[in-house]
C-alpha cells in the first residue's frame, strides 16, 4: 500500500514542484497526479469527441440526398455504429470522468485520490480502447451492427466484399477495457469520496457535482460490470463456438438485450448525472445565491440513480418480451426526481443576481435542451407512442437532445466555469459566446426536425431514403445544422489555444465560488493545498470571506431565539 | 489565509481515524462489481433454463456430482485455513500466518487440479464441449470464470504468502491479508452458487 507523506511546510506555496525534475513528456506518461490524468482524460476524450463528430458528419452528408452518394450501405453501418460507440464510451462518459478525476479531490479537500495509481491505470485502457476499436478499419471493416450490436446481426458479422468480421471482436476487446476501466475508476471514486473527506466535509456539506458522482460511480461500479458479461458472452459465442444467444442450439437472441440494457439505461444516468451535478454548481455561481433544496438534490439524484436500473425493457417494449406497466410506470416516475431537480435549479435562478458569462450560458442551455430531451422520452415511455416511434428518427431525436443537449452542453459548461482552475486563465468571453450560439442554433437546427422525420416514420440507421413527402428538404435542413455544429467547434479551439498562450493571468478565484476547489491556487499545486480553511457549511468559501456579517446574523439569531423562549 | 488553517498531515490518504481503511473498503466494492458480473452470468443460465423445455437438454452428460462435492469440500475447507491465516496475524502470529496462507493454496491449487480433471474427463469421454449446444456454453463459461477467479485468488496469495515470509504484516498492518481474505471467501461463496446451480438443482 503506497503511503503518501505530506508535508505542506516543506513547500513553500509558490514553489512549482516538490522534489526532483523529471522530463515533462516523462511526467505527463507516468503521473499518478489526479488533475494531470483529469487533463489527459479531457484531451483524449475530446479528441475521440471530435473524430466520432467527423463521422456524424459524413453520415449527414451521405443524407443529404436520397441515393447512394458518398458510402456504401456497408460503410454507413460502420460508421453509425463507430459514430454511437465512440461518442457514448470513449467521450462522454469519459470525459466526465476526466472533470470528476479534476475536480471531486479538490471539492473535499483531499490530497489525491484513494488509489493513484489505479487511476493512472484506469486512464491509460481508454486510448488504448480507442486504438483496438478503430483498428477495425484497418483488418477489414469495423464492427456495423450499431452501437448495441444486438445479436443475430452481432453474431454473424458484417458479410460483403473485403469485409472480415473481425470488427464485432476487437468492438467487444475494447468495450472489455472501456469496461475495466470505468470499473476500477468507480472503485477509486467511491473510496475517496467515503474515505478521503477533509475533517469538516460531512457528506452533506459536500458540492452537488461530488453527490451527482458518486451517485453515477455506483451505478458504474453495479452496471458496467453485468455488460462485461454479456461482452464476454458474445465474444464466446463468436470465436469458441457457445450458443447464448444462437436459438437454433438453445440460446436466446433476446437475452442479449436485456443484459446490455441493463447495463445500458444506467449508463444514460452515468452519462447525464455529472452533467447535472456540473450544471449545479455553475448555477448558483452566476446567480449569487446558494443552490436551492440541497437536501432534495440529493435525494433526487439517488432517486434516479435507484430507478435507473428498473427501466431498462422500456427499450425492449417492441420486442414483445416484456412486461409493458411495470416498466412503463417506472420509466414515468422516473420524470419525477428529474422535474424535482429542474424545479431546484429554476428556484435557484429565481430572484438571483443573474450574470451571463459563457458557462452560465452553456448551463442554461443545458436546462432549456435536456428539458426537450427529457420530454421527448416521456412520450416514448408510454408503449402504444413507443410501438409508433420505435427504431424512428424521434428516438434519435430524444437521444441526442439528452446527450448533445444535456451532456455535451454541460461538458462546454464545465470547461469554461474549471478552465481559470486547471489554466490560471478565464476563456475569452466573445469567442466563448459565438461558440455558444453558433453550437445552439446548429443543434437545434440538426435535431428538432427529426422530431417531425420520426412521426413521419423514417427509419434510423438507414443509408438511403425515398424522396417521399419532405423527408429530402428535412433531412437538408438537419445537414446544414450538423456542419454549423462543426463549424462551431472552431471559435472554441481557438478559444483555448489563444487564452493558453496569453502571458497574463487572471485571479485565483475569478467567478467568486464558493466550494473548496478555488480555496487553493490555481492551477494548484501538486499536493492541492498548503492550508485548508474550515469546513463549517457546503459553501466553505463564503463562511470564510463572510465571516464577519455570518457573526452578526448568527447573534441576532441566538438573541431573537433566547428573546421568544 | 484563513483564521484557524488545518494540518493537512492529519488526514493522509486512508488515515480518515475510524471507519474502514481505504484498501478494504476499494476490495469491498470491487467484489461488489464481481458480484453483478457473476450475477450477469446466472442471469443468462436462469434466462435460459427457464425458457427451456427440458433440463439439461437431451443428449448431455450426467456431471459427476460426487466429484465435485469432494471439489467443494476442498474449497469450503481451503476458506477454513484462510481465516485461521487472518486470525494469526490479528493475534500477530507471523509464523502461523504464512502456514495458514500455504495451506490455502494448497487448497486452491488442488480444486483448480480437480476441476482441469473433470473438464477433461467430461471433453475426452463424453464429448461434451463449450460448443456442444448451450448446456456446454454455460457449464464451461460459468464454471471457467470462476476457475479463473480462484486461479487470479491463488497468484493474489502467493503474493501474499511471499510477503507474509517475509516478515511484512503485522497485528496493526495486515490490510493486504484482509483483502486476499475477502477476496478468497467472495470466490468460494460463487462456487457454493455454482455447484448448486449445475449440481444440486433438479
Amino acid at each position: 500500500m503506497a503511503i503518501t507523506e505530506v508535508r505542506p511546510e516543506a513547500a513553500p506555496s509558490g514553489s512549482p514542484a516538490i522534489g526532483y525534475q523529471r522530463h515533462p513528456i516523462w511526467e505527463w506518461l507516468t503521473t499518478t497526479d489526479h488533475k494531470k490524468i483529469g487533463i489527459m482524460y479531457l484531451v483524449n476524450s475530446y479528441i475521440f469527441f471530435a473524430v466520432a463528430g467527423l463521422l456524424a458528419m459524413f453520415i449527414r452528408t451521405e443524407l443529404a440526398e436520397p441515393g447512394t452518394q458518398f458510402f456504401s450501405e456497408q460503410q454507413y453501418n460502420e460508421l453509425f455504429t463507430m459514430h454511437g460507440t465512440t461518442m457514448i464510451f470513449l467521450f462522454v462518459i469519459p470525459i466526465l470522468a476526466g472533470f470528476a478525476n479534476y475536480i471531486v479531490p479538490l471539492q473535499i479537500g483531499a490530497l489525491d485520490m484513494a488509489f493513484p495509481r489505479v487511476n493512472a491505470l484506469s486512464f491509460w485502457m481508454l486510448p488504448l480502447a480507442g486504438v483496438i476499436l478503430y483498428s477495425g478499419y484497418l483488418v477489414g471493416g469495423t464492427a456495423c451492427a450499431g452501437w448495441t450490436e444486438y445479436p443475430p446481426l452481432s453474431e454473424q458479422g458484417c458479410t460483403g466484399p473485403g469485409v472480415s468480421g473481425l470488427g464485432a471482436d476487437l468492438w467487444i476487446i475494447a468495450l472489455l477495457l472501456v469496461g475495466t476501466s470505468s470499473i476500477l475508476g468507480a472503485v477509486n471514486f467511491i473510496t475517496t469520496i467515503f474515505n478521503m473527506r477533509a475533517p469538516g466535509m460531512t457528506m452533506f456539506r459536500m458540492p452537488m457535482f461530488c453527490w451527482t458522482v458518486l451517485v453515477t460511480q455506483l451505478l458504474v461500479l453495479l452496471a458496467t460490470p453485468v455488460f462485461t458479461s454479456a461482452l464476454v458472452l458474445l465474444l464466446i459465442d463468436r470465436n469458441l463456438g457457445g450458443s447464448f444467444f444462437e436459438p437454433a442450439k438453445g440460446g436466446i437472441a433476446v437475452m442479449w438485450q436485456n443484459i446490455f440494457w441493463f447495463y445500458s439505461h444506467p449508463a444514460v444516468y452515468v452519462m447525464v448525472l455529472p452533467g447535472m451535478g456540473i450544471v449545479s454548481e455553475i448555477l448558483p455561481v452566476f446567480s449569487r445565491k446558494p443552490l436551492f433544496g440541497y437536501k432534495a438534490f440529493v435525494f433526487a439524484t439517488a432517486g434516479i440513480g435507484a430507478l435507473g436500473f428498473s427501466v431498462w425493457a422500456h427499450h425492449m417494449f417492441a420486442t414483445g418480451t416484456v412486461l409493458l406497466p411495470f416498466f412503463s410506470l417506472m420509466t414515468f416516475l422516473i420524470a419525477v426526481p428529474t422535474g424535482v431537480k429542474f424545479f431546484n435549479w429554476i428556484s435557484t435562478m429565481w430572484k438571483g443576481k443573474l450574470t451571463f458569462n459563457t458557462p452560465m450560458l452553456f448551463a442554461v442551455g443545458f436546462l432549456s435542451m435536456f428539458l426537450i430531451g427529457g420530454i421527448d422520452g416521456v412520450f416514448l415511455a408510454s408503449p402504444p407512442v413507443d410501438f409508433a416511434l420505435h427504431d424512428t428518427y424521434w428516438v434519435i431525436a430524444h437521444l441526442h437532445y439528452v446527450l448533445f443537449g444535456g451532456s455535451v452542453f454541460a461538458v462546454y459548461a464545465g470547461f469554461y466555469y474549471w478552465f481559470p482552475k486547471f489554466s490560471g486563465r478565464k476563456l475569452g468571453e466573445g469567442l466563448g459566446k459565438l461558440h455558444f450560439w453558433l453550437q445552439m442554433i446548429g443543434f437545434n437546427l440538426t435535431f428538432f426536425p427529426m422530431h417531425i422525420l420520426g412521426l413521419l416514420g423514417m427509419p434510423r440507421r438507414v443509408q438511403d431514403y425515398l424522396p417521399l413527402h419532405d423527408w429530402t428538404g428535412i433531412n437538408q435542413l438537419e445537414t446544414v445544422g450538423a456542419y454549423i455544429i462543426a463549424v462551431s467547434t472552431a471559435p472554441f479551439l481557438a478559444n483555448v489555444v489563444m487564452t493558453l498562450r496569453r502571458k497574463t493571468r487572471d485571479e485565483e478565484n475569478p467567478w467568486d465560488a464558493n466550494t473548496l476547489e478555488w480555496a487553493t491556487t490555481s492551477p494548484p499545486p501538486p499536493h492541492n493545498f498548503d492550508s485548508l480553511p474550515e469546513i463549517h457549511s457546503e459553501r466553505p468559501l463564503f463562511d470564510l470571506h463572510h465571516a464577519d456579517e455570518l457573526a452578526v446574523h448568527a447573534d441576532a439569531t441566538t438573541t431573537s431565539t433566547t428573546g421568544a423562549h | 489565509m484563513a483564521a484557524s488553517d488545518t494540518a493537512l498531515r492529519d488526514h493522509a490518504p486512508g488515515q480518515r481515524p475510524g471507519g474502514i481503511s481505504s484498501s478494504l473498503l476499494g476490495m469491498v466494492l470491487f467484489i461488489a462489481s464481481e458480484v453483478m458480473f457473476f450475477g450477469g452470468l446466472f442471469g443468462a443460465y436462469f434466462t435460459i433454463r427457464a425458457a427451456a423445455t427440458t433440463w439439461p437438454p437431451q443428449g448431455s452428460p450426467e456431471l459427476n456430482t460426487g466429484y465435485s462435492a469432494v471439489a467443494t469440500a476442498v474449497l469450503v475447507t481451503s476458506s477454513v485455513f484462510m481465516q485461521l491465516a487472518v486470525w494469526a496475524i490479528r493475534r500477530g502470529d507471523q509464523k502461523w500466518l504464512a502456514r495458514w496462507l500455504g495451506v490455502t493454496l494448497l487448497f486452491g491449487l488442488t480444486f483448480l487440479a480437480m476441476q482441469g480433471n473433470d473438464y477433461y474427463n467430461l471433453a475426452t469421454h463424453e464429448g461434451f464441449r463449450l460448443s456442444s449446444g448451450v448446456y456446454g456454453s454455460l457449464f464451461y463459461t460459468l464454471t471457467g470464470f470462476h476457475g479463473a477467479h480462484v486461479f487470479g485468488g491463488a497468484a493474489f496469495m502467493s503474493i501474499v504468502l511471499l510477503r507474509a515470509r517475509n516478515g511484512q504484516f503485522t497485528a496493526r498492518y495486515h490490510d493486504t491479508v484482509e483483502m486476499a481474505s475477502y477476496y478468497w471467501h467472495f470466490v468460494d461463496v460463487v462456487w457454493i452458487g455454482l455447484f448448486s446451480t449445475f449440481f444440486l438443482l433438479k
